[in-house]
């Protein structure tokens, strides 16, 4: 079975990303239907996100540093969505397979643009960690695709406003809309009429966040340090 | 109009309004928020004035042609739903509130780029008094067949989306009106994707996704436009990069991926066109 293999030895390279696969112990004790929020939340007290230490791989300064956040966060999205693919929950029916699919695809597309747009200013491939995620359960897979693609979101948005090129800003406008659609999509299959949710504020303007309050939610999947301090200032 | 609820939408864009309005901020911020309804009764009607003088020499011309440009295409799209809500034959139940949910939310972005614009002193652009809401004749049965109206309205919010898109570059580096254009944008393509999303499960358009695949994919000819462009949605090239010579799994990756995980932008003079039959200018 693919997910004991997993197991035993502690990494394994999957495409650019090495999964950091989780522990049997943890695998195990872990709650079906955990909400991923809540996970996110209680990460974000750890000792070991220190995403915003000056220690760690260098996102960079510039427009090449926001791009590099997004390959970052591009990375985390697209190793995600491999795991759930290839590790599918039960009970996930042929639509959900196929969706799950393509927005492997998607992520995979997005990260190796950036890769390719980044070139020789591309951060290295991150270190994944999904110990808090139960890829078994249908619950804690789309509760976290849904955390995701939310972050994702609100990832974009909140640093478009940094970006100095506007052809950047272009780039990041056709991919946030995209991961937008995921996050919609994600929504409705665990729950109709969802699609909006908590992510919009009074006047159905979506939530935005600055890149620490982001990488310090999605640093409690990356085991890779990441230094952020060299980005843009708003 | 509620003088409370403006300066606190204007505050969700500008957290330093009161500062503009006045340098003695806290004492403002205080009287408005929490001074009784017969004291802002008597509050004599300069409001706008103030907000004019706040931030008449702020905020530049091209910004406010931009939220202009929002409004104008956010008042069709509230009416859309607002007239199809009442009109169109949407099964009662979760496709009903679905509908509901999205003209609320049009009503938001409506009443929102009212007020940012207000505040930025500029007066907002006026709803037009009817739409052709069949476009001329090309779907004369959008409010008789729910499966034209849901038709329509992905049409719309994929358009939507792209508009934003389309001008987002004008709005470089403006923290406040850049992120709110941004959100919205966001929101439309959430509401594409639930469009969308219910045109397959209702079978109206069985194997539609939640993103674009490949360019028109509604199955209605006449909207290639709004999928065209001199940037369709077809592209496989981003910024030079051409998505399918890149890596994927098993392969390269493919024309569908690579046309769905990238939106493409629409200009002002492509959008107009496209909504020209519709009345909306």
């Amino acid at each position: 079975m693919k997910q004991k293999q997993l197991v035993d030895p502690p990494y394994e390279k999957k495409g650019d990303i090495i999964v950091q696969n989780m522990p049997r112990r943890r695998f195990f004790t872990q709650a079906a239907g955990l909400a991923s929020i809540a996970a996110l939340a209680a990460a974000c007290d750890k000792d070991d996100n220190n995403n915003n230490m000056s220690s760690g791989v260098d996102l960079g300064s510039g427009d090449f540093g926001i791009l590099n956040y997004a390959y970052a966060l591009e990375q985390l999205e697209a190793a995600f969505y491999t795991q759930v693919v290839a590790t599918p929950y039960s009970g996930m029916n042929a639509a959900e397979t196929s969706f799950m699919t393509d927005i492997r695809n998607h992520e995979i597309a997005h990260r190796e643009f950036l890769k390719a747009a980044l070139g020789s200013k591309a951060i290295q491939a991150l270190e994944v960690d999904f110990s808090k995620i139960n890829f078994t359960s249908r619950d804690s897979v789309l509760g976290t695709a849904k955390a995701f693609e939310d972050l994702g979101v609100t990832a974009y948005d909140g640093a478009g406003y940094l970006l100095k090129d506007a052809n950047y800003l272009l780039l990041a406008g056709k991919i946030v809309s995209v991961e937008a659609r995921h996050a919609a999509l994600i929504r409705e299959l665990i729950s109709a009429n969802t699609f909006l949710g908590d992510q919009v504020d009074s006047n159905s303007v979506n939530l935005s966040r600055t890149p620490d309050e982001v990488l310090t939610i999605a640093g409690a999947y990356i085991k890779t340090k990441i230094n952020a301090s060299n980005l843009p200032k708003g | 109009m509620n003088i409370i609820t403006i300066l606190e939408d204007i505050e969700k864009v500008d957290g330093e309004v009161y500062e503009r309005l006045n340098p003695r901020r806290k004492a403002m911020q205080q009287f408005f928020r929490f001074g009784s309804k017969a004291a802002l009764a008597a509050i004599p009607l300069g409001l706008g004035a103030m907000l004019n003088k706040a931030y008449g020499q702020t905020v530049p011309a091209g910004v406010i042609n931009v939220l202009q440009y929002a409004l104008t295409l956010e008042h069709f799209e509230y009416r859309f739903y607002e007239r199809g809500a009442t009109l169109a034959p949407i099964p009662a139940g979760a496709d009903k509130t679905a509908i509901e949910m999205i003209r609320d939310s049009e009503k938001k972005h409506v009443d929102f780029l009212k007020t940012v614009i207000t505040g930025a002193g500029a007066t907002p652009v006026a709803e037009k008094a009817t739409y052709d809401f069949t476009a001329g004749g090309t779907f004369p049965t959008v409010f008789t067949s729910y499966a034209t109206f849901l038709a329509v309205a992905q049409v719309l919010e994929d358009t939507g989306v792209r508009a934003y898109k389309g001008r987002a570059g004008e709005l470089l580096g403006q923290k406040v009106f850049l992120t709110a254009a941004l959100g919205i944008h966001a929101v439309e393509a959430r509401h594409a994707a639930k469009i969308r999303y219910m045109r397959r499960v209702s079978g109206q358009a069985a194997t539609i996704k939640p993103y674009i695949t490949g360019g028109n994919d509604t199955g209605i000819a006449a909207v290639n436009g709004n999928y065209g462009g001199a940037t369709p949605e077809s592209t496989v090239n981003q910024a030079g990069v051409i998505i399918t010579n890149l890596p994927g799994v098993g392969g390269n990756i493919s024309v569908d991926s690579a046309t769905e995980a990238f939106d493409e932008p629409l200009t002002a003079a492509e959008v107009l066109a496209l909504v020209a039959p519709f009345g909306v200018s």
